[in-house]
This record gives C-alpha cells, structure tokens and sequence, in this order.
C-alpha cells in the first residue's frame, strides 16, 4: 500500500495524525457538542474553528522555523501543539 | 406531517466527500509526499525530509516573484476595486441605456485568457498596435518588451480592462438593490451627492465589495495565462508572478520536489488571506 506511488511513512504518519485529530474531534463533538465562544481572538468561534486555525499557525510556524533558523524542527512542534492547545483552550 | 430530528441527512454528502477526496485530498496529499522527496524517476526518489522547503524559502528568485506577486495583486485592488464603482455609479439606472452599457461591459469578461494576452500583445506593439503606435505618436517612448514599467503597466491595464467590469457588474447590482426610499430621505436631508454615496451607497455595497475584492484578489494572485502570453514573464524577469516561476519549476525543470514544496507554500497563503477574507464576511453577515 504505503509503496504505491512513493508514499513514505512520514507523509502517512502526517496524515494519519491529521485524521486522527479531525476524528476525535467529532467524536468530542458528539458526546459534548460546543457553543460559539468568544476568547482572546478578535471573533467569536466554534472548536473546529480554532483547531483550524491553530493547525493553519502551526503550518506557519514551521516555515517561519524554517526559513529563519537552523534550529531542529521538533521544537517548531513543540512550540505548535502548545499553541493548539492555548488555542482550544483560551481562543 | 411531523418532523424527522436527527443528523441523517449528512449521509447525503457523501458522493460529494468521495468526489471532492478524489478530485481534490488525494493530489494534495500526493503533492505533500513529493514536496518531500527528490523524485529523478519511477522507482528513484530519495526521502529529503524538508530540505526542498529550505531551499525554496531562502531561494531569491521565488522571494522576488512573491513580492511582484503581492504587488501586483495590491495593484490590481487599488484600481479596479475604486474604479469599478464608478462604472457602476455612472451607469444608468434602468432603460435601453442600462441594458447596452451591461452589454458592453461584459465583453470583456467573455473572453478568454489566452486570446485576451494576444490582443494586447497586438494592441500595444510600437510597429502594428494601435495603442503602442499612438503612444509612440505623442512622442513618449514606449516599449513593452524592453522596459519594465512599460510592462507592467501594459499588464495591469491589460488585467483592468479584463476584470474591472466584473467588479462594476457586482456593485451596479449591489446598487440597484438599495431601496428608493434611502434616496428619497436623503433628499429631503439635502444630502449632498457625497453624503449619499458616503453614508448610504457605500455601506449597503459593503458585502457586495468583500466578494469583488476576494474574487480580484484569487483571479489576481493566480494569474498566469495573461502576461504569459503577453510578455513571456519579461523583460528579465520582470513580469514573472508566481505561478510562471512555479510551471518553469515542475514541467520546464522537471524539478518535481522543489516545485511540490513551492506549491504547498501558495497554497497556504491563499488559504490564509481566503480564510481571512471568508471570516470578514461571515463576521459582518453576523454583526448586521
């Protein structure tokens, strides 16, 4: 499977990941469906709304890591999940 | 008849899911798995983790073309965005007189990309172009294949006079749909005529400009065909946007890796400025 067309494991993993989120997420949904809130973002948004935008900033952080350090890229990671989750949280 | 409460109609979506994963997720993800590797081949690619993002962050060409873009794309709003509602303000209202004034400005917008490039590849020529020749008559010397401003203005009149009517047909209907009796108690206000614009034309435009503007800044910001056709990305590299640098990359080059990380870096900047774009508009449909 994973041969077909060059796929390597580390784009699987991604996009495992990827999909794994999105189905927790609307598992969590679900059991607890969420309500419009208003954090410290300029709008009003919904859980899925700030997963977006957190999963969006962290595709920008890396390039940000990328392009401007040497630095390893786990610490872009890092740095992303814990603002996903200051994100979900506070947002 | 009672009603049916439940989410079961989401199963309705699913054609569309599998259409749109077909047609759209899996030659994102394919692009995804190319931007890491360095394919010389079937059954040759090497696993280069993110060196390709690297390498085309810090590569100055596609920086330069990124900026022509932004530029370019500023360009393009700044002009025909003011421009097109004063076409539409100007237009008549209604009669024989509006219906050929729709007419003639949807020509344009008729016309396909590449036939629009060699219009005015012809039109702007010195030697046969009736527009080159007439500059050239009033004794300025221009020449849109060896100077650089010579050619980028010829592109971006090329672009308004393609687009800028797609603007002035959204806020002439945007305009119509303003009910006659703002008019009227802006009459009996003595209202001036910049009065009526500023405070009763112009905010009931407003949903109708987010859409022209994100729609000129998409076509903008994508643009190939046209100056393609019609400078070649030239003189230099001077008309280059991103999307000729990008096709040099992956179909002249054949530079499958680099131009896959080239390609997911656009498209994250044209999901970033839609996504901001989508949230204005839904964020004043909400404030109204």
């Amino acid at each position: 499977m994973i041969a077909w067309m060059n796929w390597t494991p580390t784009v699987a993993i991604f996009f495992a990941v990827i999909a794994g989120i999105l189905a927790v997420m609307t598992v969590y949904e679900i059991v607890s469906p969420c309500t419009e809130r208003k954090g410290f973002l300029p709008i009003a948004t919904t859980r899925g709304d700030r997963l977006f935008i957190g999963l969006l900033s962290a595709a920008y952080i890396h390039l940000t890591f990328l392009a401007v350090s040497d630095i390893t890229l786990w610490v872009a990671l890092a740095v992303s999940v814990a603002w996903l989750l200051v994100l979900l949280r506070w947002g | 008849m009672q009603k049916v409460q439940n989410n079961k109609a989401w199963w309705l979506v699913l054609p569309v899911f599998l259409l749109v994963a077909f047609s759209a997720l899996i030659p994102l993800m394919t692009v995804v798995n190319y931007s890491v590797q360095d394919i010389f081949g079937p059954g040759q690619a090497f696993f280069v983790g993110t060196e390709w993002f690297k390498e085309v962050l810090t590569d100055e060409r596609l920086q330069d073309s990124l900026l022509r873009q932004f530029i370019f794309s500023g360009a393009v709003l700044l002009i025909q965005i003011p421009l097109g509602i004063g076409v539409a303000l100007m237009m008549p209202k209604s009669g024989i007189k509006g219906s050929l004034c729709l007419i003639l400005l949807a020509i344009p917008l008729l016309i396909p990309w590449n036939v629009v490039g060699t219009i005015w590849q012809i039109f702007a020529r010195g030697d046969i172009g009736l527009f080159g020749w007439g500059i050239n008559q009033l004794g300025i010397d221009y020449n849109y294949t060896g100077d650089t401003l010579d050619a980028w203005l010829t592109v971006l009149l090329m672009d308004v006079w393609h687009w800028t009517p797609l603007v002035a047909l959204l806020c002439y209907s945007g305009l119509r749909a303003i009910p006659e009796a703002f008019y009227q108690a802006a009459e009996i206000d003595r209202a001036s005529k910049w009065a009526v614009f500023r405070y009763i034309q112009l905010p009931r435009l407003k949903s109708v400009l987010i859409i022209a503007v994100l729609l000129r800044f998409m076509d903008s910001f994508m643009i190939y065909i046209e100056p393609f056709v019609l400078t070649g990305g030239g003189p230099g590299s001077s008309t280059t946007f991103l999307s000729q640098t990008l096709t040099t990359m992956a179909i002249g080059q054949f530079d499958l890796g680099r131009a896959a990380a080239f390609s997911l870096i656009y498209f994250l900047i044209v999901l970033l400025i839609s996504w901001l774009f989508f949230t204005a508009i839904t964020h004043a449909d909400k404030e109204k």
